[in-house]
């Protein structure tokens, strides 16, 4: 399936190589180089490249491009959906999954992708059992094993690999069971300028607002089956889940059972349908225009909160993609600070936290490029945010049932609201 | 050059440690350069005893791979540790040894030893690893190694060993393509296997060594379907991929009739059990075609059983079951997917570019499933640009009727985007929705026409070639588009936009006739600047205009083709001599300048706009080439479902046969385990069932005195036969001397044809089965047979012919295995056993006519139809099962007894003897998992208890090899090993002869001629030209009976498939000399083929 693996940088160096079949050249990459060169962003390099003997699948996660060469055919899903997982073994290992980071523990990761991939398919995926093989680097790590000698590598084989619950060591055991439960929420939603334009805007219509809310649970030092009561389960109109729970269980009872993984994990995914119109947290009033043989236009944006049960609305972040005849921003903003970086032509508005008394604005003067054509299109708003301890689909953990054990164990349920891909249009 | 500049980042903190040597070393003196020093450091360290300057070595080196450089000439010192204690050493030293085992093969073969210690490691995990590191060593002189490895490895009580098996075999398979054969062994082996471990990585396997093999699938396919949820994700992915490849050819399409089904027939199936399924499928099976259509339990099994999986975390899994439910499940219920895909949309980027592509695809066939979820595929502006399209794509394949104002209005916010792209990808966009909508069509158009004043220059090109394909559809009503439009000619000057105007204008010259001139004056002018596209669009309009409006534009059509004339680009200049010589009138104009007007101005079909994905789900979606629109290199295709379900039975996992035994009989078998197995073997599945076996059974046991003496004079004869030597010469003696006695024998065969013993049904064909019987067994010898005899001893008259008959087979019997030993030091037994097929014959040709005459005789009053013989031929030629080198001392045979197999009359009853030439006993033989191919049935022989050393057993299986020569495939089991066996028929074993009259032939022949007649000429050699040598070799090639012919010349046989029962009618023609023509008619054309070729060469011998 997956006969090689090339890492490449932004800047088009190949830093790691990884051959699981027969060597591949590495001028297997110059079609890849070609495929970027035409794409000018590195959003739109196409995942799949044809080559004459070869098809290259990519993808770009934190400034690398991912590129393994295939020979035959296969699923690219089933290739992307790896690369990523290594991706995320990276960040795991590592904390950050960069290039310095890559460089600086090079055999480990060369030892990690030994693992996961044999013969091109793909052999131990799940940290627990990767970490079993491979210790992750730490400080106090490399520090006794620049004294003592040893080693990283595991010295007990990973057992995991013999279960059939790949995600979970065999023979865990803690004296104090905690399980924490991160109940996080995100809004994705287009809002649409309304038609009518004389009124500045006030209103929004909401176009579409597709309240996708992911739920983490880290359930940390737990060895025991829990059972996890949701409110409203019917809520969900979507939900994807870890492997652990079992699905008849949720089928029948919608109740979420499950031996939780060691570690942080992600329990369910789900998405609540936009019949549920659930309220937007938040409102933007906003004018943005260029006046017409001027080499300027108006700007002025504020943020302000509906109701929402009495939670305030921080960590707002606001960017916006200005068009490219803009030369300039000459802006004041009431609450926060901004940046315009003239380069990629990016407004960002750091504004922090509303305050219903006082609502941000940001206001000012744009310069455009003199003798340029008016920009045909007022930039949209993509907008952040974060609101504590609210689920905003309305969804609670009711109740958290584990067996086996007679004490109580500790458990917490946090939740928090955040903005996913919420864009306004104006 | 690659290694120089690392040379400084390695060397680092050791260089302190091998510095100091680097001046006594000779080898690494000044003259070399940096390289061969800093290798000389890295090895100085992986040879020192300590384990951390190894393991600091090793590190290095990994690195220096990993960026790609070249550390091969380290090898040596590399691969001394792969047996290092160390254990990240020796992890290390196998990521060197697999990367660079390739280009130093006699190198790497040092570190087999360890490799093949580790294999036999009581850790599971420890044999784990050395198999996957063994298989990865791309040496091909290791390929038999790697062999012996897996199979061993298949068969290893841990689950863990065994997927690491499945893992190797694409890996050997890949080294050596010619192990294919004994890989499926493997495969067939370990997709039995009953743990979610090893399901993943062996249907890996599967589809990389032998996609094809989907009749090995069979037995396992609800198995795999039930562990599915269990497996692991990367495998789930990789078997429904499979599934439903598989499901495609077993089942029916669930949506062949849905104009049939209602709403309510399909809601009362859904609840309804599967039992109930099951019962009305095999009803509806009888039913008519046009049945109302009922799931497979085994389709539903498959569906249900995927269904969750919908909710996987992992894209590639959520992916895969829509494609198989988009694929195989009926229309009602595809739409569970949408919501899954609909949720991947959030995923990466690349994750969506991959959904999208086959959302594009499925929105196509099935619009309404993704209609709820339109707003899903809304662009967002921050979307990369081939992620928009992708979504554009979508949206313009939902839009109908009832959301095409809403998409519209979204549309006219994406036409204001800065990404141009994006925006022209939007203008045709728009034009499709317009040509698929009528009713929008005016709202469209005049949006496009807005668009041209848009300051953008593509956006406006883009529209007018958007606008021309619409106003092919209605020019009639837009003459005003078309004149704004020709004002553009002026600004404009993308050369596809200025193509489509002009050719607007010439198209429709005569909706503005006043303007058109006058722009071809304009293009006239700047004719020598235009790009080539536009070129050809301007003659295109000078002639449309001189055709249509000769008077004022002829001087300009003139000079456009003048200047036409002399382009560089030999397309123009052509088109430009054409189109001279088509319109402007000359004396030597030929009959199609009349033509010319209707020539150029003929009513053009509009365009239609189509989506690119039309289309494209030929290709199995999710896959790769579905993705490029092109096969891909290793894709499966996806078959086409069939018109009729093969036959679901192949799917039930079947008990073993022997547990269904009665223990009576066990308790028998152990009594008397000679005898009784092989009689009930050879009668147990008669025709007249229950009591018959019994009977026999009994009649062997019982009657002691018959079957001892028998076997004792059986004793006798062999002993005489070892003192004759195995001398052939002496053989033919006794073929000479037995002729005769068989011809007597069938006297009083024929003077008692009714005797009490026979079996009803045999009663007309009695004389002539028992004959061949006879015949049969003489060749082959088998202790079965004796008891058979003995008992037909008894039911006929006469004791001491039947004793002489005996005799006489004992001659000519191959030595059985009893006398074995004794004749491997003689002479080999291989060489020995095949008998010599030249004087048996020769025998028995006297008897098959006298037979068929006889049948003349007794039949021709009784009933005219073709009646089934029995075989009639008594030659069987031997093959071999299992060499006794390969067997280990146990040594099988088989052969075509031409018989009919009692209790299926569709199967070929093959005879098995097995000799055990071990020194110990061998328990339990028996057959096992049988994995035919589809429609092709085994019926496997009991059980055989215990074989005592030198002993030999023969035993009788039936197998239905459905009319094809394809081997039939099973493993034969002893206590202690399994062997891969199989059996493939020559193409004259898959008929039983029939019998019919000259005239039944002749009719028959009549119907069976055209394709169904192949003829071929042939020579026949000088010993070759008797009747006896003729029909000795045909019925040899073939289990065909004769036909009583008039002419002299003529030999006719006649036989019936086996499994089909299909007639098949042989003439064999003498002419002058020895030349002949041989006839053979049947309308299984493949074994008609086959059949003449068979014959042809068994007659040239």
């Amino acid at each position: 399936m997956i006969h090689s693996l090339f890492l490449i940088n932004c800047s088009g160096d190949i830093f790691l190589e990884k051959h699981w079949k027969s060597v591949v050249s590495q001028s297997v990459c110059d079609y890849f180089f070609e495929a970027q060169e035409k794409a000018i962003d590195v959003e739109n390099v196409p995942p799949v490249i044809s080559t004459p003997h070869h098809y290259l699948i990519s993808i770009y996660r934190d400034k690398i491009f991912f590129v393994s060469v295939i020979q035959t055919e296969v699923p690219p899903l089933f290739v992307i959906e790896f690369l990523h997982r290594v991706a995320d073994t990276f960040q795991d290992y590592f904390g950050e999954c960069s290039e310095t980071a890559i460089k600086d523990n090079v055999v480990i990761v060369y030892e990690l992708l030994e693992e996961m991939l044999d013969n091109g398919f793909p052999l131990a995926t799940e940290s627990n059992i990767l970490k079993e093989l491979i210790k992750p680097p730490t400080i106090l790590r490399s520090v006794v094993n620049s004294i003592t000698g040893s080693s990283n590598v595991g010295d007990t084989l990973p057992t995991g690999q013999l279960s059939n619950i790949p995600w979970r060591r065999a023979g865990v055991k803690y004296t104090n069971n905690e399980a924490y439960f991160d109940v996080i929420e995100e809004i994705d939603a287009i809002i649409d300028k309304s038609d009518t334009k004389i009124f500045n805007l006030i209103f929004n219509s909401v176009e579409e607002s597709d309240n996708f809310c992911v739920s983490v649970a880290s359930v940390k030092k737990f060895h025991l089956p829990l059972c996890c009561y949701l409110q409203n389960p019917r809520l969900l109109d979507d939900v994807s889940f870890h492997p652990c729970i079992r699905f008849k269980r949720w089928e029948s009872e919608r109740v979420l059972s499950f031996i939780p993984p060691d570690g942080n994990f992600r329990l369910i995914s789900y998405r609540v349908s936009s019949q549920n119109l659930v309220a937007i947290p938040v409102y933007v009033k906003h004018m943005i225009s260029f006046k017409e043989n001027s080499s300027s236009g108006r700007f002025d944006v504020t943020i302000g909160p509906k109701q929402n049960m009495g939670k305030t609305v921080e960590g707002v972040v606001m960017t916006v993609h200005m068009p490219k005849a803009v030369l300039n921003m000459n802006l004041t903003a009431t609450q926060g600070s901004y940046t315009f970086d003239p380069v990629t032509k990016v407004l960002t508005w750091d504004v922090g936290k509303i305050t219903p008394q006082k609502l941000p604005n940001l206001k000012g003067i744009v310069n455009l490029q003199s003798g340029a054509p008016k920009p045909e299109e007022n930039p949209s708003l993509n907008i952040q945010f974060k609101i504590q301890q609210l689920a905003i689909s309305g969804l609670k953990v009711n109740r958290l049932d584990m067996y086996g054990e007679k004490y109580k164990p500790f458990k917490g349920v946090k939740y928090i609201t955040k903005a996913g891909k919420f864009q306004v249009r104006t | 050059m690659a290694a120089s500049p690392a040379y400084g980042e390695e060397k680092g903190g050791s260089s302190s440690l091998g510095e100091p040597e680097y001046g006594h070393d000779p080898a690494s003196g000044g003259i070399f350069s940096s390289d061969y020093k800093r290798h000389d450091d890295l090895k100085e360290m992986l040879d020192s005893n300590k384990d951390s300057l190894k393991l600091e070595a090793m590190k290095r080196i990994v690195a220096m791979i990993a960026r790609g450089k070249n550390a091969s000439d380290l090898f040596p010192a590399v691969v001394k540790n792969v047996a290092c204690k160390n254990i990240e050493v020796k992890k290390l030293v196998y990521v060197y040894l697999v990367r660079y085992a390739e280009e130093q093969q006699d190198l790497a073969l040092l570190s087999i030893s360890t490799f093949q210690r580790g294999l036999k490691d009581p850790n599971q995990l420890i044999r784990a690893s050395a198999l996957r590191v063994l298989s990865s060593i791309r040496v091909p002189i290791i390929v038999p190694i790697m062999m012996l490895a897996i199979k061993e490895a298949a068969s290893d009580m841990s689950p863990y060993v065994r997927k690491t098996a499945a893992h190797a075999i694409p890996k050997l398979y890949s080294l050596d393509s010619d192990q294919k054969d004994q890989l499926i062994e493997v495969i067939e082996k370990l997709l039995a296997d009953k743990t979610t471990l090893v399901a993943g990585s062996v249907v890996m396997a599967f589809e990389e060594v032998c996609p094809e093999r989907i009749d090995l699938i069979h037995k396992n396919y609800r198995k795999l379907c039930n562990l599915l949820i269990d497996v692991e994700e990367w495998g789930q992915v990789v078997i429904i991929n499979m599934l439903t490849r598989y499901a495609r050819t077993q089942f029916l399409s669930p949506n062949q009739n849905e104009s049939l089904l209602e709403e309510s027939t399909e809601k009362a199936f859904y609840g309804s059990e599967e039992e109930d399924a099951k019962d009305a499928k095999a009803e509806a099976a009888s039913l008519a075609k046009r049945k109302p259509y009922v799931m497979d339990p085994d389709h539903r099994l498959l569906l249900r059983n995927t269904k969750p999986l919908l909710q996987s975390r992992n894209a590639a899994v959520v992916m895969a079951v829509a494609q198989l439910y988009f694929h195989l499940a009926p229309k009602a219920e595809v739409g569970v997917i949408a919501k899954a895909l609909v949720r991947l949309l959030r995923s990466h980027s690349e994750v969506q570019y991959v959904v999208l592509q086959n959302v594009a695809t499925m929105s196509i066939k099935r619009r309404g499933m993704f209609e709820p979820y339109l707003k899903s595929f809304y662009i967002r502006s921050t979307d990369p640009t081939q992620i928009k399209i992708l979504k554009l794509e979508v949206l313009t394949n939902l839009a109908n009727e009832t959301n095409i104002s809403t998409i519209l209005r979204e549309f006219q916010t994406y036409i204001r985007s800065m990404d141009k792209d994006f925006v022209a990808a939007t203008i045709q966009a728009i034009g499709r929705c317009a040509t698929n909508i009528g009713k929008v069509r005016d709202t469209c158009l005049n949006g496009l026409v807005q668009l041209l004043s848009n300051r953008d220059e593509l956006v406006v090109a883009e529209s007018v070639v958007v606008i021309k394909k619409l106003l092919q559809m209605q020019p009639a009503q837009h003459s005003e588009i078309i004149k704004h439009m020709a004002k553009l000619t002026d600004n404009i000057q993308v050369p596809m936009a200025r193509a489509s105007i002009l050719w607007l204008i010439g198209e429709y010259c005569e909706h503005v006739p006043k303007i058109a001139p006058d722009v071809l004056r304009k293009m006239a002018k700047s004719f020598t600047n235009e790009e080539d596209i536009v070129k050809l669009q301007v003659i295109n309009l000078a002639a449309k205009l001189y055709l249509t409006n000769s008077k004022q534009s002829k001087l300009l059509t003139q000079y456009v083709l003048n200047l036409a004339k002399y382009d560089q680009n030999y397309d123009i200049r052509d088109r430009a001599r054409f189109i001279r010589q088509l319109i402007v009138p000359t004396e030597k104009s030929g009959a199609l300048n009349k033509y010319a007007k209707k020539l150029f101005l003929a009513q053009k079909p509009a365009p239609i706009l189509e989506s690119s994905f039309k289309d494209r789900d030929h290709f199995q979606l999710g896959s790769l080439s579905h993705l490029l629109n092109a096969k891909a290199v290793g894709y499966q295709e996806l078959p086409d479902w069939p018109d009729e379900a093969p036959d679901p039975s192949v799917r039930n996992v079947e008990v073993p046969e022997w547990t269904k035994c009665t223990s009576r009989e066990k308790r028998k078998e152990k009594v008397e385990k000679p005898f009784y197995s092989d009689s009930e073997g050879e009668s147990g599945p008669t025709e007249s069932a229950d009591s018959e076996p019994e009977s026999v059974s009994e009649e062997s046991g019982s009657s002691s005195s018959s079957s001892s003496s028998s076997s004792g004079s059986e004793e006798e004869e062999e002993e005489e036969e070892e003192e004759e030597g195995s001398g052939e010469q002496s053989e033919d003696k006794e073929e000479e001397e037995k002729r005769p006695k068989r011809k007597e024998k069938e006297g009083s065969r024929k003077a008692a044809p009714g005797s009490p013993s026979e079996e009803e049904e045999e009663e007309e064909e009695g004389v002539k089965k028992a004959k061949k019987k006879a015949a049969q067994q003489g060749r082959k010898g088998h202790a079965e047979t004796s008891s058979e005899e003995a008992s037909a001893s008894e039911s006929s008259s006469s004791g001491s012919d039947s004793g002489s008959e005996a005799e006489a087979k004992r001659k000519k019997a191959p030595p059985s295995s009893r006398a074995g030993p004794k004749e491997i030091s003689l002479l080999d037994l291989d060489d020995f056993t095949p008998p010599p097929p030249q004087p048996i014959p020769s025998s028995s040709i006297v008897s098959t006519s006298l037979v068929t005459d006889l049948e003349g005789l007794t039949l021709t009053d009784t009933s005219l139809a073709p009646a089934m013989l029995s075989p009639a031929f008594s030659t069987v030629r031997t093959y071999e099962l299992l060499h006794r080198m390969a067997g280990e001392g146990l040594s099988v045979e088989y052969c075509f007894s031409r018989r009919p197999f009692p209790g299926d009359p569709h199967m070929v009853a093959v005879q098995i003897q097995i000799s055990n030439n071990t020194d110990a006993e061998v328990k339990s033989l028996r057959v096992s998992e049988p994995k035919p191919l589809s429609g092709m049935r085994i019926q496997e022989f009991p059980e055989i208890e215990c074989l005592a050393p030198g002993d030999t057993a023969s035993v009788v299986m039936g197998i239905d090899f459905c009319d094809s020569t394809q081997a039939a495939n099973f493993q034969l089991c002893t206590h202690t090993r399994h062997f891969y066996v199989s059996i493939q028929p020559p193409v004259g074993e898959l008929m039983a002869p029939v019998f019919m009259s000259e005239n039944e032939f002749k009719k028959e022949q009549g119907k069976l001629t055209g394709m169904s007649e192949i003829t071929e000429k042939l020579t026949l050699p000088e010993k070759c030209r008797s009747d006896h040598a003729i029909v000795q070799q045909v019925t040899l090639a073939a289990n065909v009976g004769r036909v009583p012919c008039g002419a002299d010349n003529e030999y006719r046989f006649a036989a019936k498939t086996v499994t089909s029962g299909s007639l098949v009618l042989i003439t064999l023609e003498r002419r002058e000399g020895a030349a002949a023509q041989l006839t053979v008619n049947s309308e299984k054309m493949v074994i008609g083929t086959m059949l003449v070729k068979d014959i042809v060469q068994s007659l040239a011998q």
